[in-house]
């Protein structure tokens, strides 16, 4: 049985359409990710997969529930870790805990027997008695897994569980997503904008971009697609001119430029290289760098969308600062 | 429909912050205070027209001081979804398997609780300064209104709170609204005194009502008949408790 069905799932915002028509079914126990630069429609989608958003259009089922007909039945079925931190800041870790197991009716020996186990599993226990406002953002975003979890929902959804945390908290959530789905077979579906995490983590990705998907598979057979390893040049000279010339070799699988840099997919990169240094020289074009790497969904995103999640955050985060500059003006 | 533990967690939760925020309970018992206070000692030897005669301004003044405080708690208790939805924790709420109802309803619970706290205590300091109170009936009559007051302005501040985004429209709210609804309502000077065209105003604002149920109980003058008062608090508590839940539901929280 499928653990989530979708069919053309739209939402739009006053125009603008944060998730275009998608559809997917995710497996019962699969690990399931949502790849995307921020923007991109994956918080929005989520949201409408929990109840907490209208589509405008389309259907979707969560466990076997339509999340418009039967909400009540979806909501008790689903856990979530928002991206934004959802604490009450003002309550200790337990009572937090607490709070969430009334709201969904769990009974008090239960109560008490769950709250133990879900501490005990992101190491919280010492901690629980405590003000959350004291918590670091790691113990905040483990809080919120246990609080998930508590109440044994058979689909979880992580909305960013990684966002903003350091490399050593990040591997150990990594490790905890991965231990909860072998172990009780929870169906977990998980947006990110990181490449390693989506590609350690998920059994399949869905690449999403202005609200549309642009590719679903294996993180593998997406990496399959790029064909080979990636070398990228950066030259001084014209770049039009180099194209050209490598576009006659026949071991060339395709060809990428942006920002002055060409990317190239080719088998067996290694021993490609001088041959493409003594072609540029040839035609009287420097080589200032050579990258030699194994494709990563960095790659495929590239592929299929043409630019790179990174400059994607880049001028959002620019963007965002803009914001929040008005914002601080209109303060004052 | 109604989910009873649902409702108590959210009055738990309610009474746990209030108990913690110590500098909350001190700065909203302030305000009330001060106006008390300066008010009270300032035109006590006043003597202001259409008011009988052998009350003076402080007794006139109490039960207002006590709508006032209730005024703000109750509708800050309705906003508090804005500050919810700011600090995320309104999504883990929505996302419960519990009826919205039940949410609006433990939200009631929780603000009218904290509500009735501030009226009493203000109600206490006055005792303290040798306030006096008509009969031993005064007390359960002033609670009630205390609590018809609470409920209809939680109601208003739900309906404020699903029209407006984020908190950034609070201090328009505080001097466009709240502030308005209290010196309209006759908690510092008898209607009668107003032009009539102000005094129509002052008809159409439930506090009007409130505090006049307030004096009637506590000291026994008012400008309208108690059960006046009563049956139309009784009717302005239901009417914003309903379209506060009506609007909340209808509110996207994501």
């Amino acid at each position: 049985m499928n653990a989530i069905k979708v069919e053309k799932l739209t939402k739009k915002f006053n125009g603008f359409i944060a998730v275009d028509k998608i559809s997917f079914t995710v497996r019962n126990g699969e690990l399931f990710g949502l790849l995307g630069p921020n923007g991109a429609g994956k918080t929005t989608t989520i949201n409408m997969l929990a109840t907490l958003l209208k589509p405008t259009s389309g259907h979707a089922e969560v466990a076997g529930h339509d999340i418009l007909k039967d909400k009540n039945g979806v909501r008790k079925s689903i856990g979530i870790v928002f991206q934004e931190p959802a604490l009450d800041n003002k309550l200790t870790g337990r009572e937090n805990l607490e709070f969430h197991a009334m709201m969904y009716g769990i009974n008090k020996e239960n109560r008490r027997k769950r709250i133990k186990e879900v501490l005990e599993l992101v190491e919280l226990t010492e901690k629980a008695d405590i003000l959350v406002e004291n918590y670091s953002g790691g113990m905040k975003r483990r809080l919120e897994i246990a609080r998930g979890l508590m109440h044994m929902p058979k689909i979880l959804f992580l909305d960013e569980p990684t966002l903003g945390l350091d490399a050593q908290t990040r591997r150990h959530i990594w490790d905890y997503i991965k231990k909860l789905n072998n172990k009780s077979k929870v169906t977990i579906i998980l947006t990110t904008h990181y490449m390693e995490e989506a590609d350690y983590l998920c059994n399949r990705v869905a690449i999403m971009d202005h609200g549309k998907f642009v590719a679903l598979d294996s993180p593998n057979k997406l990496k399959d697609v790029i064909g080979g390893d990636v070398v990228s040049i950066e030259i001084n000279g014209s770049i039009n001119l180099l194209i050209n010339k490598i576009k006659t070799l026949k071991w060339i699988k395709s060809i990428k430029q942006h920002n002055g840099i060409l990317s190239m997919t080719m088998e067996k990169g290694e021993r490609r290289i001088p041959e493409l240094i003594n072609l540029a020289q040839k035609i009287g074009i420097t080589v200032n760098s050579v990258h030699l790497r194994k494709p990563s969904l960095e790659d495929v995103f590239l592929y299929f969308t043409g630019r790179t999640i990174r400059e994607e955050e880049t001028s959002r985060t620019e963007r965002n600062r803009e914001i929040i500059i008005r914002r601080m003006r209109r303060r004052r | 429909m109604i989910d009873a533990t649902a409702v108590y967690v959210l009055w738990l939760r309610e009474m746990k912050r209030f108990l913690r925020a110590k500098s909350r309970v001190i700065g909203s018992l302030a305000m009330p205070l001060f106006f008390l206070a300066f008010l009270g000692l300032g035109f006590n030897k006043m003597i202001v027209p259409e008011m009988l005669k052998d009350i003076n301004y402080i007794r006139f003044l109490i039960p207002g001081i006590v709508g006032m405080g209730i005024l703000f708690t109750s509708t800050f208790a309705g906003l508090s979804v804005l500050w919810d939805k700011e600090f995320g924790f309104l999504k883990e709420i929505m996302v419960a398997p519990v009826s919205r109802v039940s949410i609006v309803i433990g939200r009631i619970a929780g603000g009218a609780t904290t509500a009735l706290i501030q009226g009493l205590l203000i109600l206490f300091i006055s005792f303290i300064a040798g306030f006096k109170i008509k009969g031993i009936l005064s007390f359960p009559l002033t609670i009630l209104f205390m609590i018809l007051i609470s409920t209809t302005f939680i109601g208003l501040g739900l309906i404020l709170a699903s029209k407006m985004k984020d908190i950034h429209g609070f201090g328009i709210i505080m001097n466009f609204i709240i502030f308005p609804l209290f010196f309209l309502s006759g908690a510092l000077y008898p209607i009668e005194n107003l032009p009539k065209i102000i005094r129509y105003l002052s008809y159409i604002d439930p506090l009007t009502y409130g505090v006049d149920g307030l004096r009637a109980s506590l000291i026994g003058i008012s400008s309208f008949p108690f059960i006046m008062d009563l049956i139309i608090m009784i009717g302005f508590s239901i009417i914003t408790v309903v379209l506060g839940a009506y609007f909340f539901e209808k509110s996207e929280s994501a």
